[in-house]
């Protein structure tokens, strides 16, 4: 190979049909099928929860794509039933994930419905399951002498309640809770639904 | 629908076997020429049977690398401090999955953050910039031309580091674009592509007027990376256009080329200039080089969306993707054949050249790493392995054990040869081979056993969550030991790194041939 120009063309035209075959023949695809009619838009409150999750990586830990009965008891967790393609119209940047250092979350609001659990739980998880991982993020609360009217004050166990005072949700975690709780995909799957179904024909192996 | 899928996908694999059938029937009928004598290419002028073990040993005595020589340390030192600093972020992250109450106080310091900050500091900060600086040093010597408008590159690595810098502080206040690899905010995007066309500018051009006719093995993967990545990397920052599973699709086909179509061919190519020229003689076999790069182009560009299998997207993309995982045992046997064999043949230079260690170490990496994910890609073996730290080991053996290390070794041999003094404690570059290989293999070996019992604990519904979680534990524990064995390894290769650039000219051990 002695020459720049058919070098160059012949690796970028590689690249183009591989751009062809993952980007935009899917891309295609998935557009042409129509939203389920159960599944709402963030409100403004929920797209802000949303940013929360985004921009503190909670993806980095959780999934949002239970996997199909075929594969995974993904369903037998409660994690939801299998997601298809039509669930994350609304998402953007989608939040899929790769992860499971913690369970997955596509349906943690049917799940985990209460506000003073989720508030809890972020503030402290150890509060909840001595066992967690999971990151504390007290920073989206504070701690005040008492309360005031329309504070929304956070439940703790007494080992991890503030010396003196009580410990009060920010806006942020109101947010992020709010986003959490929408976090709700069990309405059924749409008939033309779109996913991964190379575990349902096969056997074992690949 | 089905109709269209199924010849979208016959298609796709149709055309790659004929492109590879194609690529056969040319070398074997000679239509690509390649004389034997090109493969000495790498030797220069005086050509092969001259190893390059001693540091002051030039192949180029006519001021070739006095030009490459100021942009090629501008970056390697850039890319130092990002691997140190990165490092530092990653050890953190690691601590953090073990210590969940250890700085929790705001939100930078938390796991996602630092996490992200690791990721995008060693990809954008360390690995692409010292191996853009091996392309600038590697390139000229092997067309045998000084690198044209060498002022470019300098501009380049300014915008670079400083868009790096913004692009880490935009982490840390939670500014992002919130997809994994793009993290970086898309406005502070523009100003990564705008530097990276000041630093490919001036390859092409010396590429086009190269004063050699044969382009080298390791220019097809260079000139190649310089094509791709630049394309991805738009395309995938492109704001606003892509959402929801689309997006999906679009992040792993952008992540997995990043590996495939920036990080390897910089690796792989860095690999086939080193080995042969230090060791003195050609590579093994040149004509399967052909096999190996194209190869890697046609199969490796489409193995994304093996990072989605199980997941909410059209079955016929994933199997796609499974599919060419696998024909990806293709090219790299045609790779490891011809580094392998040649390192293997001339164990001997191994002790004579502690930079040929590391090449040598990283290429025998890209093997197993590409082994490896030609396997996880397997719809069984992804099932267990799939969302586990299995695939975080997975990750540190192919961009760490493979690409770091032999860029650690391009740096090793680069540096004496641009400064013309060798380094001053030889001692600390064994310590530092040491430690990153033995924390290395800590790393991987905790995170690889840790993630299939994570992995077979999440399928069994009969025991609950928390015992994949409690059970990695110790792994991740053990992690972050062979993770700070790595970090104290980078420290050490800094201070060497400022001691060859302190120490007085008066201690080189011979004087350079200038001209
Ligand atoms: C270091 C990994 C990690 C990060 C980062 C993380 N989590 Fe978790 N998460 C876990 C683990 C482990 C569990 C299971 C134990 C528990 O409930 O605390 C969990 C559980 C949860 C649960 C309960 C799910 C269930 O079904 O029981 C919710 C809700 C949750 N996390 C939300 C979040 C949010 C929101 C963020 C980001 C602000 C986040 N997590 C970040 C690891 C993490
Ligand atoms: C300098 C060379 C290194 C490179 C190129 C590198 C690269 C990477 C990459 C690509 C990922 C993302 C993996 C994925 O999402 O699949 C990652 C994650 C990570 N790395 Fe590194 N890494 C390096 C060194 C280190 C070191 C020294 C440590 C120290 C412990 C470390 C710890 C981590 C951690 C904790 C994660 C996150 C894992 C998770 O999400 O669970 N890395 N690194």
């Amino acid at each position: 190979m002695n020459r720049y120009l058919p070098l160059a063309l012949l690796a970028f035209g590689i690249l183009a049909f591989a751009t062809l075959m993952l980007v935009i023949a899917p891309g295609v695809q998935i557009a042409r099928h129509s939203v389920p009619p159960q599944l709402e838009p963030y409100t403004e409150q929920q797209a802000r929860g949303r940013a929360q999750y985004v921009g503190l990586g909670c993806v980095y830990c959780h999934s949002q794509q239970p996997r199909s009965p075929d594969q995974a008891p993904d369903g037998e967790r409660g994690w939801g039933r299998p997601a298809v393609a039509a669930d994350y119209v609304y998402d953007q940047p989608h939040q899929l994930g790769t992860m499971r250092t913690g369970p997955d979350l596509l349906n943690v609001g049917a799940r985990l419905p209460s506000e003073a659990w989720q508030l809890t739980h972020l503030y402290q998880p150890r509060a909840i399951f001595g066992w967690s991982v999971m990151p504390a993020y007290p920073f989206l609360f504070e701690i005040k002498p008492a309360a005031e009217p329309g504070d929304t004050v956070v439940v703790l166990p007494e080992a991890f309640a503030p010396e003196a005072g009580v410990v009060v949700a920010r806006q942020e975690a109101l947010d992020l809770t709010a986003y959490l709780l929408s976090l709700d995909r069990t309405y059924p799957a749409p008939a033309d639904a779109l996913r991964d179904e190379g575990y349902a024909t096969m056997e074992s192996g690949s | 629908m089905p109709l269209t899928i199924g010849l979208l996908l016959g298609l796709s694999f149709v055309v790659s076997v004929l492109a590879l059938a194609f690529l056969i029937w040319a070398v074997a009928t000679r239509q690509i020429t390649m004389q034997k004598g090109d493969a000495a290419t790498v030797f220069g002028a005086e050509g092969a049977g001259h190893p390059d073990v001693d540091g002051t040993h030039l192949f180029d005595t006519t001021g070739i690398d006095r030009i490459s020589a100021r942009p090629v340390l501008v970056l390697i030192a850039a890319a130092i401090f990002w691997l140190v600093v990165g490092s530092l972020f990653g050890v953190g992250a690691s601590l953090k999955l073990h210590w969940p109450d250890w700085l929790t106080g705001s939100a930078p310091l938390t796991f996602g953050r630092m996490r992200t900050l690791h990721l995008n500091l060693v990809i954008y900060g360390w690995l692409s910039q010292v191996g853009i600086a091996g392309m600038m040093w590697i390139l000229p010597r092997i067309f045998r031309t000084p690198l044209k408008m060498p002022g470019l590159p300098l501009a380049g690595a300014v915008i670079w580091n400083l868009t790096v810098a913004a692009g880490g502080w935009a982490i840390a206040t939670g500014w992002t674009d919130g997809e994994e690899w793009l993290e970086i905010p898309w406005q502070l995007d523009i100003l990564l592509a705008l530097a990276g066309v000041f630093f490919v500018l001036p390859m092409i051009q010396t590429a086009r007027k190269r004063e050699v006719h044969h382009i080298y093995v390791t220019g097809w993967y260079f000139l190649g990376a310089m094509i791709w990545f630049p394309f991805l990397f738009i395309v995938a920052n492109l704001p606003g256009i892509h959402y929801g599973v689309e997006e999906a699709t679009t992040n792993w086909w952008f992540a997995h080329n990043v590996l495939g179509l920036w990080l390897t061919p910089l690796g792989v190519g860095t690999a086939y200039y080193f080995i042969p020229k230090i060791i003195g003689k050609p590579v093994y076999s040149y004509a399967v080089s052909l096999l190996g790069f194209w190869g890697l182009a046609l199969f490796y560009s489409q193995v994304g969306i093996h990072h989605l299998i199980g997941g909410p997207v059209p079955t016929w993309v994933v199997t796609l993707s499974v599919v060419h995982s696998v024909m990806m045992f293709i090219p790299v046997i045609a790779v490891a054949v011809n580094q392998h064999v040649t390192v293997a043949r001339n164990t001997w230079a191994l002790k004579q050249s502690l930079p040929l260690r590391f090449i040598a170490f990283g290429a025998l990496m890209y093997t197993f790493a590409s082994f490896q994910g030609s396997i996880e890609a397997l719809r069984s073996v992804n099932t267990i392995t799939h969302f586990t730290h299995y695939t975080i080991g997975h990750a540190h053996l192919g961009a760490y054990a493979f690409v770091s290390i032999v860029m650690f070794g391009s740096v090793y041999h680069i540096m004496p040869r641009l400064l013309g003094r060798e380094f001053a404690w030889p001692g600390l570059i064994r310590a530092h081979f040491w430690l990153v290989v033995l924390g290395f293999a800590i790393y991987f070996f905790a995170l690889s056993i840790g993630g299939v019992l994570q992995g077979l604990a999440m399928l069994d519904a009969t025991r609950p969550f928390a015992e994949s979680v409690i059970l990695m534990k110790p792994y991740l524990e053990a992690r972050s030991i062979g993770g700070s064995m790595m970090t104290l390894g980078h420290i050490l290769f800094a201070l060497n790194f400022i001691g060859i650039l302190l120490a007085r000219p008066g201690t080189a051990a011979k004087p350079v041939v200038a001209e």
